[in-house]
């Protein structure tokens, strides 16, 4: 579980996140969702520790990461995994390699267990057959599965996902959705997944954050999000002319 | 940044493999260009010098003594120093640029990695460590490239150019000239890692980075020439 108290993060005089509060819950999909330029990111990253907060706390499974000083906050981090935007797969590196590398950084395995663990990931996330390609071979949702493969290697407590479906067609975000779902249900992962997605909203959102200008606007699950009358989260989900059409139907239809 | 970047390794064998990737790609993959960069400029000289002299009493090896002397003194440490500067000093910019960029450096961080000493200290190590084998090589050939140009031009005889290349002959000069390489070397990774590692932005500003690497570390290279040279020749 991590627990976010009373977060406040400014760059120079803009401040970004208000007062932030809230908990993501372990083994459930935690979703932080919100227009572009509202916080999401930023609230993101400073959880993670790239961001350093202003004020307040935030705990990891009740250990105060702001406290921390930085060998307390690499051992943290150990248990960090994170799928990046654009999926930052070191180009140098093969597909197992990259999966290979947490493990080879901070752990003792042998070069069989290595390679036995980063084939299990792989094959986790169906890429069995891509261990020899190279990043620039593989397609952009090959690459958020491989990103995600090397989040899950050092089978983390927390994983941490930055837009998964961004950039990638309807149908393969589907796929990516349904394997973070699965992985964190799997695994028992404190997952947290900044998300446009409202796809991914309602397919996988245990529970969801809407960060409106800096502040926590709204907490809620897939169900509740639907049904809400808050009139910033309405321009959020229902943006698109096709999005108020099927709304005004379902009101339709409910009478 | 220099005080991170020279804490210790998270693991030493990757640590150690990494500055023998980086031995291959800054120095290995340098010696073409400095190979001919080298022989043209040891011939330059030795035909200028051979040119300009038409004073009868400078005896004739005096073509090789100036070859000899300004190779090493000068020619090899800092003109090879200035190409490597735009050779590895882009090369280091962009590949640091780009992974700021695409969040690689980021990637990094999260796992516990300390980025600056993964990423930036195996090529310091590596500049270190090859850059005075590099203008050793570089010494020997811009003398070769003399050699080639007077005998085959006809201008002098191999063994009046020895004896020249052999005379006043310092060994401090050596030292001097691979002291300040060494200072070159640490120079341009260090500024082309610091461009580097704080890109923010594109590829645009990679590019930019790369750019302000070469010129900040090309600067950077005539100041310490200077200054070393006024600390160790004067």
């Amino acid at each position: 579980m991590i627990e976010v108290k009373g977060v406040n993060k400014a760059f120079g005089d803009k401040q970004v996140l208000f007062d932030i509060n809230t908990i993501f819950e372990t083994g459930k999909v935690n979703l932080i969702i919100g227009q572009s330029g509202q916080g999401k990111s930023v609230l993101a990253k400073s959880i993670v520790g790239l961001h350093e907060v202003d004020t307040g706390e935030i705990l990891f499974d009740g250990r105060d990461f702001t406290k921390m000083n930085n060998w307390e906050r690499k051992e943290i981090r150990k248990e960090i995994g994170m799928l990046f935007q654009g999926s930052a797969l070191f180009d140098s590196m093969s597909v197992i390699e990259n999966v290979m590398f947490p493990l080879t950084m901070f752990t003792k395995m042998s070069k069989k267990e290595l390679h036995e663990r980063a084939e299990f990931c792989l094959d986790r996330v169906n890429l069995a057959h891509a261990h020899k390609l190279f990043p620039s071979e593989c397609s952009g949702g090959m690459q958020k599965r491989i990103g995600i493969a090397r989040a899950i290697a050092m089978n983390p407590k927390y994983l941490f996902c930055d837009e998964p479906n961004s950039g990638l067609d309807p149908k393969t975000s589907i796929v990516i959705d349904n394997l973070i779902r699965e992985i964190t249900y799997e695994f028992n992962i404190t997952t947290v997944v900044i998300t446009h997605d409202m796809n991914s909203v309602i397919e996988v959102g245990d529970n969801i954050l809407f960060i409106h200008q800096g502040e926590n606007w709204w907490q809620g699950d897939r169900k509740s999000i639907i049904k809400t009358e808050n009139e910033e989260i309405l321009n959020f989900v229902y943006a698109s002319e096709f999005m108020k059409e099927i709304r005004a139907s379902m009101q339709t239809a409910r009478g | 940044m220099l005080g991170i970047v020279f804490s210790k390794p998270e693991k030493m064998k990757i640590f150690r493999k990494r500055v023998f990737n980086e031995m291959q790609i800054i120095g290995i993959n340098s010696i073409p260009i400095v190979a001919l960069m080298s022989t043209f400029m040891g011939a330059v000289i030795a035909l200028q010098t051979a040119s300009n002299i038409d004073s009868p009493i400078l005896p004739d090896y005096t073509v090789g003594y100036i070859t000899q002397s300004s190779t090493i003194l000068e020619f090899s440490p800092t003109i090879i120093s200035l190409i490597l500067a735009g050779k590895v000093g882009s090369n280091v910019a962009s590949e640091i640029g780009t992974m700021r960029v695409t969040e690689q450096i980021d990637a990094l961080e999260i796992m516990g990695v300390n980025s600056l000493t993964f990423l930036v200290l195996p090529k310091i190590i590596a500049a270190i460590f090859f850059f005075p084998i590099l203008v050793i090589f570089s010494m020997g050939l811009s003398m070769i490239g003399g050699w080639l140009a007077l005998t085959l031009s006809g201008l002098l005889t191999t063994e009046t150019y020895i004896f020249g290349l052999r005379s006043f002959f310092e060994v401090y000069n050596i030292f001097y000239a691979l002291t300040k390489t060494i200072v070159f070397g640490f120079l341009i990774v260090s500024i082309a890692s610091f461009y580097g590692y704080y890109t923010k932005g594109g590829s645009l500003e990679v590019g930019q980075a790369s750019t302000q690497a070469v010129v900040s570390s090309s600067v950077a290279i005539l100041i310490a020439n200077f200054v070393l040279t006024q600390l160790m020749l004067l």
